[in-house]
């Protein structure tokens, strides 16, 4: 079997990313959409890694590592927005989103 | 490699001073706030080193422009007018938010330390040398920036600004981060002043221009221009209102700077001007004629900020260095003027007690009541309109010029048409503040007047930018410092 | 360059088809006579407790974004914690400072748990 190129990851990272997008389009609850944003993240984080291993040059690494705690901090707070649109509409699908829609 | 690399030397900490003293406040913030529970002292502490890093920065305007921390960070020059305009925001919204979330008893020691780690990603963001540092600048401002819209949480509407914002902000992260992505494979490296040799030396393939596709879509969503504008009005409305007025301009600098740092510095200008022409010439249309529309006060300067969006870029497609310096002189006076015109809306809520459902015709003789407000209001519109003897009129001159002299008349055209349209909604919130009589059973409940210190923030706005025209001296530095700002941006390292 | 990937989709294939194959065998060939005890949900033995669909409290939430945020930020200690020997080796002085620079780093992180402790967050 041959190795498996840098295509390869590049290919599979942007099956995800689209996956993702796909996830955010399409669902309409909130956590859902957060994962799929998580999804995207993490697509990105593979091409990072690939790259940088590609190439021999760790920036790209280094970028992963600030992904990983965005992507926490942003978790943390998309949960607490959620929890908090829960205890007002007990619902947290974004169809309720509406109040500035006329 | 010599041990000494690892020392980061002295004047770099001398040069990223205002970062470092800014970041350490935001956790001194903290600290009073747990210990000593103390909304008053973390106010004064915050707004104190935003004004000593202010000055600071001020003291390095004439530098030559250089970089910083192994060259992550760019220092001096235009960097340091660009953190200018951010730390001047911030400045102006801790004194004119303070009184204001004090009567919504809202004033957490938190909301300091949050504006001041904003403020320290903006201008990590707005002075990025390398794509990390904006990447990690953009999602310190952005994360900060979440947690503040959703302050007044009980209030309808501000969870669900919140929410919308952070869903749309985090999947255009998820965009602008691909494009990072794609561009560092495509050139292998990261740092902003090495794609030029690196594109010369390869062939930019599809992946170079899909990754700065993407890159330009995440910017054009942070700084709300049309078709990525969608979030702007509903997020402005739903934050309490200085914290909007904060929103439409820091924020805007820091993406806008970043944006010249990649598109002017890094990549040819042949590949994206049309594009960012097209993209301006739509905000600037769409944002002007919605706002026609709007009768909610914030919303309708929401979609005015849109438009603004849409001049700065005008200046950034002309892609030549006058045009960028226009750019970041249009964002200095912008900033100004819409602080000013957000910090009146804030107090005039507590006038006619309509939060943020204020309308138009709820203003209705307030500026006779209000004659502070009533003024400031009046400058800072008529400057966004872009009168002539005024602050905002240079601003598009210095926008709209450039443009001409690159081949794009049409888009200036386009410019000044619809500013002549965006006259139609701001005369009209001045034709009601100072023409319509106040209605009969207008008291003006428990409002006593706008506290010291916002009065002095919200009057300064105005002094600003009337000084900026009418005092010769301020009128001739000015002039002289945006003359040497293009050379500035060409010889950036 | 597909072509090697055949013998790996076929056992895939094979591997799917032949859990499907059991399944559907023990449904259609198996007895069934059900009875309350059979049919109780199984807890290592135990009589279960209430409904498996309950709704968790929402203070499990906040331990949780609390949780997320301090377990990420360890990721940034494993590539410190590799290269700090190398540092030392190199000079004593330069493992100092970079100890100090991740002192800073938990300081920051230390600073947070604070806040959370003096604001109630892991509080019952």
């Amino acid at each position: 079997m041959e190795p498996i190129t840098l295509n390869w990851y590049l290919a599979l990272s942007a099956v995800l990313f689209i996956i993702g997008v796909l996830g955010v389009l399409l669902r309409r609850n909130a956590i859902v959409i957060l994962m799929s944003v998580e999804i995207m993240l993490n697509a990105v984080n593979l091409s990072l890694v690939a790259i940088s291993q590609a190439l021999g040059e760790t920036s790209g690494q280094i970028l992963v590592f600030f992904v990983m705690s965005v992507a926490a901090a942003e978790a943390a707070i998309g949960l607490a927005l959620v929890i908090a649109l829960f205890r007002r509409k007990t619902s947290v699908d974004v169809q309720t989103l509406s109040l500035f829609r006329r | 490699m010599d041990i000494t690399f690892y020392f980061p030397p002295l004047a770099d900490y001398v040069a990223t001073f205002p970062m470092l003293v800014l970041a350490v406040a935001a956790l001194l913030c903290v600290v009073v706030d747990i210990f000593y529970n103390d909304a008053k002292g973390v106010a004064i502490l915050a707004g104190a080193s935003l004004l000593v890093t202010l000055l600071f920065e001020a003291a390095r305007l004439s530098l030559p422009p250089a970089k910083a921390l192994y060259g992550m960070v760019y220092v001096g020059g235009t960097a340091s007018l660009v953190n200018m305009t951010i730390l001047f925001s911030g400045f102006l919204t801790v004194l004119i938010a303070q009184p204001y979330l004090k009567r919504l008893g809202r004033n957490y020691g938190e909301v300091y330390a949050l504006l001041l780690v904003a403020v320290v990603g903006m201008m990590a963001l707005g002075s990025a040398a390398n794509l990390l540092t904006l990447f990690a600048g953009l999602e310190t401002m952005s994360v900060c920036l979440y947690i503040l819209t959703a302050l007044v949480r009980e209030k309808d509407g501000a969870i669900e600004s919140a929410l919308k914002y952070f869903l749309l902000g985090a999947f255009s992260t998820g965009f602008l981060l691909y494009g990072i992505a794609l561009i560092y494979g495509a050139t292998g490296t990261m740092d902003l002043s090495d794609f030029a040799d690196r594109l010369a030396s390869t062939n930019a393939g599809v992946m170079f221009w899909g990754g700065t596709a993407l890159l330009l879509v995440g910017f054009f969503f942070k700084v709300s221009a049309v078709p990525f504008h969608m979030w702007t009005p509903d997020v402005y409305q739903g934050a309490p209102t200085p914290i909007s007025g904060f929103m439409a301009t820091a924020s805007k600098t820091s993406a806008f700077a970043a944006m010249v740092l990649v598109l002017g510095r890094a990549l040819p200008s042949a590949q994206w001007q049309t594009t960012v022409a097209i993209v301006a010439l739509l905000s600037m249309v769409i944002g002007n004629f919605v706002a026609l529309a709007q009768s909610n006060v914030k919303r309708m300067l929401a979609y005015s900020s849109i438009a603004h969006a849409g001049y700065v870029l005008t200046g950034i497609a002309s892609a030549t260095p006058e045009g960028y310096a226009g750019a970041l002189y249009y964002l200095l006076v912008y900033t100004v003027m819409n602080v000013g015109a957000f910090g009146v809306l804030a107090y005039l809520e507590h006038d006619n007690r309509q939060g943020d459902t204020q309308t138009v015709d709820s203003l209705a003789g307030t500026g006779q009541r209000y004659p502070l407000l009533g003024v400031v209001m009046a400058v800072c519109l008529f400057s966004l309109l872009g009168f002539p003897p005024l602050a905002g009129f240079f601003g598009k001159v210095y926008v709209f010029g450039p443009a001409v002299k690159s081949g794009l008349a049409w888009l200036a055209v386009a410019g000044v048409l619809t500013s002549a349209v965006s006259a139609a909604y701001y005369l009209r919130v001045l034709y009601v503040m100072w023409m319509k009589p106040s209605p009969d059973d207008a008291v003006a409940p428990q409002f006593e007047g706008v506290p010291p210190l916002a009065a002095v923030a919200l009057a300064g706005c105005a002094a600003f930018l009337l000084l900026l025209t009418f005092t010769p001296w301020v009128m001739d530095a000015a002039v002289a410092f945006f003359r040497d700002v293009p050379a500035a941006i060409v010889s950036l390292p | 360059m597909l072509a090697s990937f055949i013998p790996l989709f076929l056992q895939i294939l094979m591997a799917a088809g032949l859990a499907y194959t059991l399944l559907i065998a023990a449904k259609k060939l198996g007895p069934k006579r059900p009875n309350a005890v059979k049919t109780m949900a199984y807890e290592s033995g135990m009589d279960p407790v209430g409904t498996a669909r309950d709704r968790y409290s929402v203070k499990f939430y906040l331990v949780a974004m609390i949780f997320i945020v301090f377990d990420v930020e360890v990721v940034f200690l494993y590539p410190w914690a590799v290269t700090f020997r190398e540092f030392l080796t190199r000079s004593p002085q330069l493992g100092l400072f970079v100890l100090g620079v991740v002192g800073v780093f938990l300081a920051v992180l230390t600073l947070g748990l604070v806040y959370d402790i003096k604001k109630g967050g892991l509080e019952f």
